[in-house]
């Protein structure tokens, strides 16, 4: 077995607020392997974005951000100056947002950003850098690669801005990229195409890619490894086929009854529902955080709830070991 | 060809329109073009957002609309709307045109539910405020009948009472669309345009609202328009499919013979990128290229030819023909009738 590349254990993230201490991430851990893909869903404000900026460095300097352990490749990412990061960020690890404009700037042409990605971490001419830029182009399917170079982000379409995003992450041929919510923005035909690129390229360059979504036909397409996140906590994790074939944990099984499938769900029938809203995050919480929309809660969910793990690599925390309705 | 088989899912759901029944709504030939510049100094061109669509309505069918961004799906939800008026072409309510002066004719039969839950509710109003404001700008009853209104429409959507009195920015993402939509049926219209309703939700909170849609149709014999780029919340809720590309309808049906037997290219392309939550597939190949088109200056002849697979040489040139079906139509070379 090779060593993962990323272990995060016990991250936490605190936003101190007005009405006293948000806590967004609540102990996470979780690990992954070159060439393997880790897909993070969850609930709007469960912390899935914030996960992502804590491993590149990337938080607001008023959060507070600890872990048992952030490693990167063997290197301690807690230990890491801003500076250090920065020579980290585009060149051993990189990140694709959903919104490209993020990373894109408005008054330089592709080619000019295309190169500085490379040329800022390695030392290479301009006649090469170039050259680099028209492979990775055509790498994400960029026809006429060279004209394009001298154009502007605002002359592309949604869709040709995200592949020179991706481009641009993948100048270098990073370790890790990480994906938050990389194709919401866009149509499905084009989401599909995209999504088909990022995963043949992370097998290409055998990167290990963590992918941010709240689309589970993408999670379940995509995914070698699937993170269930509910506020601020992991509450299910395992492979792709644990996650979507025998799914334990209520939120996950619930999440998968409210989505119509072709073929399986009845065009018109009532689809299941998860009624409630998320807790607020601020102030010390006990308990399971699900408790006010499980639909098999009891008392004992109000104490500490157990973490169980049921193979090498699935765990869900819930106080049922066997879940209710649940074929064994 | 296909097109006349009726499978049990399509004659469960659909309903069927009666020979000569009269649509509750319909566009006949509307355009719409808007006046665009696209740099600085150079001089404005045409943008065709709608090239001809023809499009009915027939009462208690859910027509989902469906294509890619830009293609002008939100242009022919405003034209129905009544907020933009179409460059030509018509429109008819129960076979009768509408006419620029009869507007607010439209306003009242007709009321809007947006994707944005966000931004589509004044900050500033409380709840009973947004719910009543359709009353109060077409001056129908008064303060107490309204008040009653409200209080109805609240019950019918599932939100207590008690966030009369508050605001919007107190509520989750889908309980504010649940205020959107009682808004839209505090007039008793009798078409609802859904634009996008449950994009900005959370899953868990999207088939709250996918339900509720649902149960209201039924309850109060709704007819939707329903737009989405979500095709399996189509095929869940849609009787009738009409496929938009680049302005113009390229394809229509009833949705189970869509979703069972597309047969124009770029439907099949849709379809095939729907991601079924299946671990053991991966993500599928389209076989549409990277080529994407510009709507100020779109293709020649069939203006899905830089991505379609199938396009033969007369593609490139001619627009494709309008192909009728029993109970839909297809534009598409490939499906042209030979002249004999
Ligand atoms: N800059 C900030 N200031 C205050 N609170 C923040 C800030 N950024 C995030 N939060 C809070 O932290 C929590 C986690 O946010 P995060 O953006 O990680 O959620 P997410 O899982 O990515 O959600 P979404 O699916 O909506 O993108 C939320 O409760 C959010 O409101
Ligand atoms: N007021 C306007 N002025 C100029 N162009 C416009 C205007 N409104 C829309 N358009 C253009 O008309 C075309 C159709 O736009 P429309 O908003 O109807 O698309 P849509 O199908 O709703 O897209 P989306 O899925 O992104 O909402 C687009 O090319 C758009 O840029
Ligand atoms: S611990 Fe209790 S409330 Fe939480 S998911 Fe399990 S049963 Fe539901
Ligand atoms: S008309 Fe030609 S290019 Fe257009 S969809 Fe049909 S086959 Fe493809
Ligand atoms: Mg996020
Ligand atoms: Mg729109």
């Amino acid at each position: 077995m090779s060593e993962p590349v990323l272990r995060v254990e016990n991250l936490t993230i605190d936003i101190p607020m007005a009405q006293g201490t948000l806590h967004a991430v609540r102990g996470i851990d979780f690990e992954l392997k070159r060439g393997e893909t880790l897909c993070i869903v969850g609930e709007s404000g469960s912390g899935k974005s914030l996960t992502s900026l804590a491993i590149m460095g990337l938080l607001s300097k008023k959060m507070r951000c600890n872990a048992a352990r952030l490693d990167f490749s063997g290197i301690d990412l807690r230990k890491q100056s801003p500076r250090a990061m920065r020579a980290l960020r585009g060149d051993r690890m990189a990140m694709i947002f959903q919104e490209p404009m993020t990373s894109l700037n408005p008054a330089y042409t592709i080619g000019d950003q295309l190169m500085e990605a490379l040329q800022l971490h390695r030392p290479v001419g301009r006649a090469e850098a170039r050259a680099r830029a028209i492979e990775l182009l055509g790498k994400v399917g960029i026809t006429a690669a060279e004209s394009r170079l001298s154009q502007y982000p605002h002359q592309l379409s949604g869709g040709l801005r995200q592949r020179v995003m991706i481009a641009m992450a993948l100048m270098c041929e990073p370790e890790l990229i990480i994906a938050d919510e990389p194709t919401t923005a866009l149509d499905v035909t084009i989401q599909a195409q995209i999504l088909r690129l990022l995963a043949d390229l992370q097998r290409e360059m055998n990167m290990a890619m963590i992918l941010v979504t709240h689309d589970l036909g993408v999670v379940a397409r995509i995914a070698d490894k699937v993170v269930v996140m509910y506020a601020g906590e992991v509450v299910e994790k395992g492979s792709a086929r644990e996650i979507f074939e025998t799914p334990r944990h209520p939120y996950t099984r619930g999440l998968l009854r409210c989505i119509p499938v072709p073929g399986k769900t009845r065009p018109g029938e009532h689809l299941g529902s998860i009624p409630g809203i998320v807790p607020s995050l601020i102030g010390h919480m006990d308990g399971c955080a699900f408790r006010s929309r499980c639909d098999v809660a009891e008392v004992a969910c109000a104490s500490d709830v157990p973490v169980r793990r049921t193979g090498e690599d699935h765990m869900y925390r819930c106080i049922h070991e066997v879940q209710p309705g649940a074929p064994s | 060809m296909s097109t006349t088989t009726t499978t049990q899912a399509a004659a469960a759901q659909a309903v069927a329109p009666e020979a000569g029944a009269t649509p509750v709504l319909e566009l006949a030939a509307v355009t719409k073009t808007y006046r665009v510049k696209q740099g600085m100094f150079s001089a404005a061109r045409p943008l065709h957002a709608l090239g001809g669509v023809s499009l009915r309505i027939y009462r208690k069918d859910v027509l989902g609309l469906v294509g890619e961004s830009g293609c002008g799906k939100s242009t022919l939800a405003k034209i129905l709307l009544g907020l933009e008026a179409p460059t030509s072409g018509q429109v008819l309510i129960d076979g009768r045109e509408v006419t620029a002066r009869e507007r607010t004719v439209l306003a009242r039969r007709i009321q809007p539910i947006f994707q944005d839950p966000y931004s589509s509710l004044n900050p500033r109003k409380s709840i009973e405020d947004i719910i009543a404001l359709p009353l109060v700008v077409h001056k129908i009853g008064d303060s107490a009948s309204r008040a009653k209104s409200v209080a109805r429409m609240l019950d019918l959507v599932g939100l207590p009472q008690r966030v009369l009195r508050g605001y919007p920015n107190q509520l989750s993402g889908g309980q504010r669309q649940r205020v959107a939509i009682a808004r839209a049926l505090v007039m008793n219209p009798e078409i609802v345009i859904c634009d996008e309703p449950t994009s900005a939700l959370d899953v868990s909170v999207q088939s709250q609202i996918l339900n509720l849609l649902g149960d209201l149709r039924e309850e109060l014999g709704l007819t939707y328009l329903f737009i989405s780029h979500n095709l399996a919340v189509v095929e869940h809720l849609a009787t009738r499919v009409a496929v938009m590309y680049l302005g113009k309808i390229v394809e229509e049906a009833p949705a189970a013979e869509l979703f069972a037997g597309p047969r124009h290219p770029y439907t099949k392309a849709l379809l095939e990128s729907v991601l079924t939550p299946d671990p053991n597939l991966s993500v599928p190949d389209t076989h549409l290229g990277a080529t994407y088109p510009n709507p100020i200056d779109p293709p020649s002849g069939c203006h899905f030819h830089p991505r379609c697979a199938s396009a033969l040489e007369i593609c490139k040139t001619t627009p494709p023909p309008h192909v009728r079906s029993a109970q839909g139509h297809v534009d598409c070379h490939l499906h042209a009738v030979p002249a004999h």
